[in-house]
């Protein structure tokens, strides 16, 4: 596999410039309670996840109590509270990839990434992996989502190429640091 | 024809109900629930009161509006089927260990269980239940106990407006919490207990301090007091079933006594001292100017309330200590004398109807050199538990009379536990009337209450308002200028203190309205009706100043202070923060981001980085630095400054951060 | 592709009429047109290279490529472009040749110099993408005469794959909008809700409430301010024919939408459409920019007195949130628990507005209605359900993808002849139709008419739609057991029946599949299975047991045979089954244990290996690559 991993990097810059963002996020949809999830949704998109100080802005921006808040950012899926690693590996299971075996996926995946059960994100902070609820694309089951790029009908060896491709990158990345300092 | 609908093959009329559930109430059947309260919104929830509509099949009664000719049926196989599922259900999540619970024999899940004939539960104790007991200074939450029926969720959304506790996750892990599963004591809480009065099962209580009690008691080198506050002596009126609350409260002082308090002594009293102290005060502020209009104090979870979302108003709370405070420090400056006893040996306890009351007798302001005025509060509802522990029975028992000088009151002084009360009692002080002056437009359950009185040729508006909902939408009225009050009264709960959240369930509306018109009887049977004729309040008053007023307003008065929401937070902006850099904090906290502080924030760091000092400065968005009448406050270093308006940052950048930075930059410059 | 794609507003309904006019001519004779799918499928499966690859070749070979469908442009010039799901994703990326109608799969950005060659330049198929029947060989050149397609009837998904739906003017050229002219100029309010009243369109998302029902109710309320919401929060694992209709056609969701606001008085719509979407998303605000544009949205619409405003909310991953009452809860804001009903929407929804809740595929049939006539609708499909569904057939069938048919059309046919029968050559067992709501069908089911009332006379429901085929190494109760894992996990966990409910029947459902079940556990399953199916508050809840209720229906002696006998008679639960390497046949070539995912299997090469049971996590991969025989299940 050569197509290149989409990654989405962590906003590069200041981290006064994220939370910059989150005041004009407010601005820009309005400080009412029907705007709280699509600022969630960005929020989430700056930070990587919804850390507990920036929901509690929200809920000071938005007049609202912070449980409320916190209420909504653990009842939807989408929404992390804990920073999640650069990769985030989807695996769909939905009805089609579980008739066509995605466990054999799951667990190759999980003994790939040293995670141990209820652990989801690597201590090196570099992947994540979440078992989702069905993504639609289930003609191309098992399917398996990479930071928003979709993979289809994964077996365990295409997605150790894929891996490897990753770590390619990643180690390649590593070394032109290096190499700049 | 009126409508109706068939209950059980019964006619009943509609008669304005809003829906089955009440209808079919009235009409004498008990349906089970746990998540319909006639207070709060429908949310259909827990499926206990699921009948049987003809042609719509199983419905919740309490979400279903009554048309007429519906045909409903209430026992049925399904409705019986579907209720004890539910209740097993319920059950194999709980986690009760009923016979230690602090509601055991008063639980609705009990209750029902037994009433519905669950004998059985089938499924396994799950393994993944949260327990961990979340114990603040006045209330307790042990979500093993939770079935989740939200009532507690939306009494504190619903009726006061606060919204502390919320659902958070979903299915199986759906959990009732405070913000980031913080503790109670770490948010926002006012300690109003209403979430505790409603909870049907022992998953949120009111803290107790009966073993403490008991200790001071069992020890010898001790002398117990006790005051009694006014609308304990309803509710007790009703437990015990004595006809009249100050026959009740009589009964009540001789089983005090046997079970070994030294002395017994009424909170009314201290009421009375507060009403002329506050009336004072009042008197100095309106000849002097204001701040108006005054607010009372005398409820703690208000001025809790008041401190977490009102700092701008707090110079308007009025400064007196409520009566359970003044009681306390005059008990603790007098009582070891007068008793001949070491002031060490002298343990102050209160039996208040409140939750909010054990934090208040625990705030530092009410201490001298780390010991509380008041040592322990107890409920209504653990004064009741330590009589039965006692094995003592009231009704039975002769009368006693209270101690002096602390057991003398006026009849306004009894008022005082129920919402109008206090502002009954200072518009008797200040009518100057000597009989039993009534104010009716006080009196009663509704949220919102008005009043005035000529006084010196001026109107004395006076607001009253019970719940802090109607105290929300009250305060936003007046700061829009659409209504004027020169004396404010807010309680905490609905119906006042006599509703109560120590107070024995339930907490209905039936119950605090009948405990409220026993304490107009208790005004009634006084010989005094106004509180500047207590005699004891003005030997009491001499005794501790005479002319110094400085004296006696250190004992009987307080301050307060603004409180940040949740504790420890701070969002940075730096992604590393040298430890050369000069911390500058921007409080983003309501009052602040109110008033611009985003802006201001935005303005310093711009200013910053045209300087080109951005690395001179560790920039963070902080929440509340408990000052917010200067808001927007900048911290620098460890020094707080008030008044940073987005207007002002460029000149405060100048003036205050540019020194500071040139400082660091030249040092950078030299290495 | 610019937004500006008009130039200029319509104002009038002749405008649009004479768009139609320009944009059909253009489209259908003016060029030769290759639209690549641009479908989820597709673009994961690459077809974006293909894309790329053919407008690379067409530019080497110095064929003339229109930029603006509407300009000039010489003769032999060719248009390639993004089109919607043919829903034959499983043999992706397809491209399709129009007007000679060519239908190529598995299209590598190889491909496209054939491609150029012999069908741009020399208008013959390419040979070897044309899709061919693996068990007889035959090629087929044109889409209908596919064994998949030739059963299908299209109405709603007819323009997927024939038109880009970036560009509105395509749309337009297949009566885009034509109905929605109708309505405002040549129809009441009252006309428009008893056409569709008339035609008997039910909900396509899972009850069948007769659509003009909610209209009508909706529309007799007085508001000042009335809603209408597209459901687009597809969450039924194994469906996704809503995706498809707003990635291939989003235009004729916004006209429905037009249309129902029209009839019911309400001038602003949402739609709520998943986040698991991204694609869908992009597609609609291109959509609504575009019909804003043309003044097909917004004020005054067509130069009539009617405003409409469409938003989009994006959902943020929550399966109740497809229920009408929590979908609502969660515009506003809030956590998305549904509410009892009354208050029904069209009564106090959105914001205490009157408000209908109509799924994608119900509005995207609207404006066929109202172009055809109520009687057309009708003669499609039978008396209770008339219309089409589009149905997501998957699982262990030969061909999956999405496929619309006529209600009433037999399980057979769609198993069989689109389906293509079952894979591997095993037999078939069951259809799960209807998603975590829905229940099982069985053989004896196989003559069944796909409808409403036909699938709930036997326990199941048309549920949005999913048909996932299954063959006889399914075990039901592990079938019953995945379905309730996912309704568990999605419960909001507001009522007790349900939250409770559901973690108690997977409780039971994994003892029994892991064979620690007793027979009292399956009379107690069916118990809380009633219970909640009785007395839930939703109908997430009241539909959660179905699959249960439905396995044992069907499948009682399978629930049986795993807490009886000790065995699953499919041979799937893993708990029944212990793998083991035969030390005789095994010849140590260590293929077992480089594919064993959890390296459970250790051996020097060359010698006899073994599985350490501890870390073996039963998947039967070693099973299924030792080509020696030697590992024993």
């Amino acid at each position: 596999m050569t197509q290149a991993v989409a990654v989405r990097e962590p906003a590069q810059d200041a981290a006064g410039r994220r939370f910059e963002r989150i005041q004009q996020l407010v601005e820009e949809y309005g400080a009412s309670r029907s705007a709280l999830i699509p600022i969630l949704q960005k929020a989430q998109e700056e930070y990587r996840y919804l850390p507990e100080e920036i929901l509690t802005f929200i809920a000071t921006a938005l007049d609202l109590p912070p449980s409320t808040v916190f209420g909504v950012a653990t009842f939807y899926a989408q929404f992390s509270l804990e920073p999640v690693g650069k990769y985030v590996i989807k695996v769909c299971d939905g009805t089609a990839c579980h008739v066509r075996k995605n466990q054999a996926l799951i667990s190759s995946l999980r003994s790939r990434l040293g995670l141990k059960e209820g652990q989801k994100t690597t201590p090196d902070m570099r992947y994540t992996l979440e078992i989702v609820s069905c993504i639609g694309a289930c003609a191309l089951a098992p399917a398996v989502v990479i930071n928003d790029r979709v993979y289809g009908q994964m077996t365990a060896d295409k997605m150790k190429a894929v891996l490897d491709e990753i770590e390619r990158v990643e180690a390649a990345a590593a070394g032109d640091g290096k190499e700049e300092q | 024809m009126t409508p109706t609908v068939i209950i059980d093959g019964t006619p009943v009329p509609v008669n304005g109900h809003r829906n089955l559930l009440e209808l079919i109430r009235s009409s004498g059947v008990e349906l089970p629930t746990f998540c319909y309260c006639s207070d709060l919104s429908v949310y259909g929830a827990c499926r206990m009161c699921v009948v049987e509509v003809e042609g719509r099949g199983l419905q919740t009664a309490c979400s279903t509006p009554p048309e007429d000719g519906m045909v409903v049926r209430t026992t049925t196989e399904a409705t019986q089927r579907i209720r004890k599922m539910a209740l097993e259900l319920l059950l194999a999540n709980h986690q009760g260990q009923c016979q230690t619970c602090d509601r055991n024999m008063r639980c609705r899940l009990q209750a029902l269980a037994d009433r519905l004939g669950v004998r059985r539960v089938r499924f396994e104790a799950p393994a993944d239940r949260e327990t961990q007991l979340d114990e603040g200074v006045a209330l307790v939450r042990d979500p093993a106990k939770c079935i989740l029926c939200g009532d507690c969720v939306r009494m504190c959304s619903e009726v006061q407006g606060i919204g502390v506790l919320d659902f958070a996750g979903r299915g199986s892990n759906v959990r009732v919490t405070p913000a980031f599963g913080r503790s109670i004591d770490e948010v926002e809480c006012v300690y109003c207990g209403q979430c505790a009065a409603i909870c049907p099962t022992g998953a949120i209580t009111v803290r107790s301090a009966i073993d403490e009690v008991w200790k001071a008691i069992h020890d010898p080198a001790r002398t117990v007091v006790v005051q009694i506050a006014p609308a304990v002596r309803a509710a007790l009126a009703q437990h015990y079933g004595i006809a009249g609350g100050e026959h009740a409260l009589g009964k009540t002082v001789t089983a005090l006594r046997r079970i070994g308090f030294d002395r017994v002594f009424d909170t009314s009293f201290a009421a009375d001292l507060t009403t002329v102290e506050e009336g004072a005060e009042f008197l100095r502020r309106r000849a002097s100017g204001g701040p108006l209009p005054m607010f009372t104090s005398c409820c703690p979870a208000w001025v809790k309330y008041a401190e977490q979302f009102q700092p701008d108003l707090l110079g308007q709370l009025s400064t007196c200590r409520s009566p359970q405070q003044m009681f306390g420090a005059l008990a603790r400056k007098h009582l070891p004398a007068d008793m001949g006893i070491l002031p060490e040996d002298l343990y102050v306890v209160s039996v208040m109807p409140c939750s909010a009351k054990k934090f208040e007798a625990a705030r530092p302001e009410f201490a001298q050199d780390g010991r509380p005025d008041v040592d322990a509060v107890l409920t209504t509802q653990e004064l009741i538990r330590m009589i039965d522990q006692a094995g003592l029975k009231p009704a039975e028992l002769p009368a006693g009379a209270l101690d002096l000088p602390f057991g003398f009151k006026t009849g306004a002084g009894v008022l005082f536990g129920a919402s109008g009360g206090v502002a009954e009692a200072v518009l008797r002080l200040l009518s100057g009337g000597r009989g039993r002056v009534e104010f009716r437009e006080v009196r009663g359950l509704n949220g919102l209450k008005e009043a005035e009185l000529e006084q010196d040729g001026r109107p004395v508006r006076v607001g009253v308002v019970s719940g802090f909902g109607n105290a929300r939408a009250l305060l936003e009225e007046i700061r829009a200028g659409l209504k004027s009050f020169d004396l404010v009264e807010v309680m905490a709960c609905p119906g006042g203190c006599v509703g109560g959240a120590g107070q024995p369930w339930p907490a209905d509306t039936g119950m605090r309205r009948e405990r409220a018109e026993m304490l107009y009887d208790c005004d009634a049977v006084q010989p005094l009706h106004n509180a500047a004729d207590n005699p004891f309040v003005s030997d009491c008053l001499e005794r501790i100043g005479g002319s110094d007023r400085h004296a006696a307003h250190s004992l009987l008065h307080t301050g307060y202070r603004p409180r940040r929401r949740i504790d420890g937070q701070v969002i940075e902006l730096d992604e590393k923060p040298p430890a050369a850099r000069v911390p500058v904090s921007v409080c983003i906290g309501t009052n602040c981001y109110l008033r611009g502080s985003y802006d201001t924030l935005k303005r310093l760091m711009e200013a910053a980085r045209r300087e080109g000092l951005e690395e001179a400065f560790d920039f963070q968005a902080t929440f509340c630095f408990e000052n917010c009448k200067a808001s927007p406050n900048v911290r620098v270093g460890e020094e707080i400054h008030g008044g940073v308006t987005p207007e002002e940052a460029d000149e405060f950048f100048r003036s205050r951060l540019l020194p500071l930075a040139d400082g660091r930059s030249c040092a950078a410059a030299r290495e | 592709m610019t937004t500006a794609v008009l130039g200029a507003a319509l104002s009038s309904p002749a405008d649009l009429i004479a768009l139609k006019k320009r944009a059909l001519q253009a489209l259908e004779s003016g060029c030769t047109r290759l639209v690549v799918c641009g479908g989820t499928g597709c673009t994961s499966n690459g077809s974006r290279q293909v894309l790329d690859a053919l407008n690379a070749e067409l530019a080497a070979r110095g064929v003339p490529l229109v930029a603006d469908l509407l300009e000039e442009h010489p003769d032999g010039a060719v248009r390639a472009g993004f089109g919607g799901c043919s829903g034959f994703c499983e043999v992706g990326p397809i491209v399709r040749v129009f007007p000679a109608n060519f239908f190529y799969v598995r299209v590598r950005p190889q491909d496209a110099a054939a491609i150029v060659e012999r069908t741009v330049l020399n208008g013959e198929p390419v040979e070897h993408l044309l899709f061919s029947d693996e068990a007889t060989g035959e090629r087929f050149a044109t889409r209908d005469e596919i064994p998949f397609y030739r059963e299908q009837a299209g109405v709603v998904l007819a323009d997927c794959g024939v038109i880009e739906p970036e560009d509105i003017r395509q749309y337009i050229a297949h009566e885009g909008y034509r109905a929605l002219a109708s309505c405002l100029f040549g129809m009441t309010p009252e006309d428009v809700v008893r056409e569709v009243t008339d035609a008997g369109l039910r909900g396509r998302g899972g009850g069948g409430f007769p659509t003009g029902r909610k209209w009508e109710l909706t529309r007799r309320s007085e508001a000042s301010k009335k809603y209408i919401i597209c459901n687009a929060d597809e969450g039924d694992p194994g469906a996704f024919m809503d995706r498809s209709i707003l990635e291939g056609n989003p235009h004729a969701v916004l006209e429905g939408m037009a249309i129902a606001g029209y009839a019911v008085g309400a001038d602003e719509g949402y739609i709520y459409c998943r986040a698991e979407y991204p694609l869908a998303v992009q597609r609609l605000r291109v959509a609504i920019r575009q019909a804003e544009e043309a003044r097909l949205l917004g004020e005054r619409i067509l130069g009539s007195s009617f405003d409409f405003r469409i938003h989009i909310k994006e959902g943020a991953g929550a399966f109740v949130c497809g229920e009408e009452t929590a979908l609502i809860s969660s515009i506003e804001g809030r956590r998305g628990m549904p509410s009892p009903k009354p208050p029904f929407p069209a009564q106090s929804g959105l914001f205490g507005m009157p408000t209908v809740v109509n799924n994608v595929e119900t509005l995207a049939n609207v404006p066929r209605i109202i172009l055809n006539g109520a009687g057309w609708f009708r003669s499609v499909g039978v008396p209770s359900s008339p219309g089409t569904k589009v149905f997501a057939l998957t699982g262990d069938v030969v061909n999956t993808g999405l496929i619309e048919v006529p209600m009433g059309a037999t399980l057979k046919d769609v198993v069989f002849k689109i389906g293509g029968g079952i894979r591997n050559g095993r037999k078939f067992k069951t259809v799960q139709i209807g998603g975590p709501s829905g229940g099982c069908l069985t053989e004896e089911h196989l003559d069944l008419a796909l409808d409403y009332d036909s699938l709930r006379s036997v326990g199941a429901m048309v549920g949005s739609g999913g048909l996932v085929v299954m063959d006889d190494s399914t075990c039901m109760v592990e079938v019953a057991r995945f379905f309730m894992q996912f309704t568990q996990s999605e419960s909001c966990g507001k009522c007790v029946l349900c939250r409770e409910g559901t973690r108690r029947m997977l409780e039971i459902l994994e003892k029994i599949t892991s064979g620690r079940g007793t027979v009292d556990d399956v009379g107690l399953l069916e118990e809380v299975a009633i219970a909640v199916r009785d007395g839930s508050l939703c109908g997430l809840g009241k539909t959660a047991p179905n699959p249960v209720l439905s396995t044992l229906r069907y499948f009682r002696d399978e629930y049986l045979a795993h807490v009886v006998d000790g065995v699953c008679p499919a041979g799937a639960c893993q708990a029944f089954r212990h793998y083991s390497i035969d030390p005789e046949k095994c010849k140590g070539c260590t293929l077992c244990a480089k594919k064993c995912p959890v390296g459970a299997i250790s051996g020097e090469l060359k010698q006899p290996h073994t599985i350490d049971p501890q870390t073996c996590v039963r998947c039967g991969v070693c099973l299924d690559v030792c080509r020696l025989g030697a590992v024993v299940a």
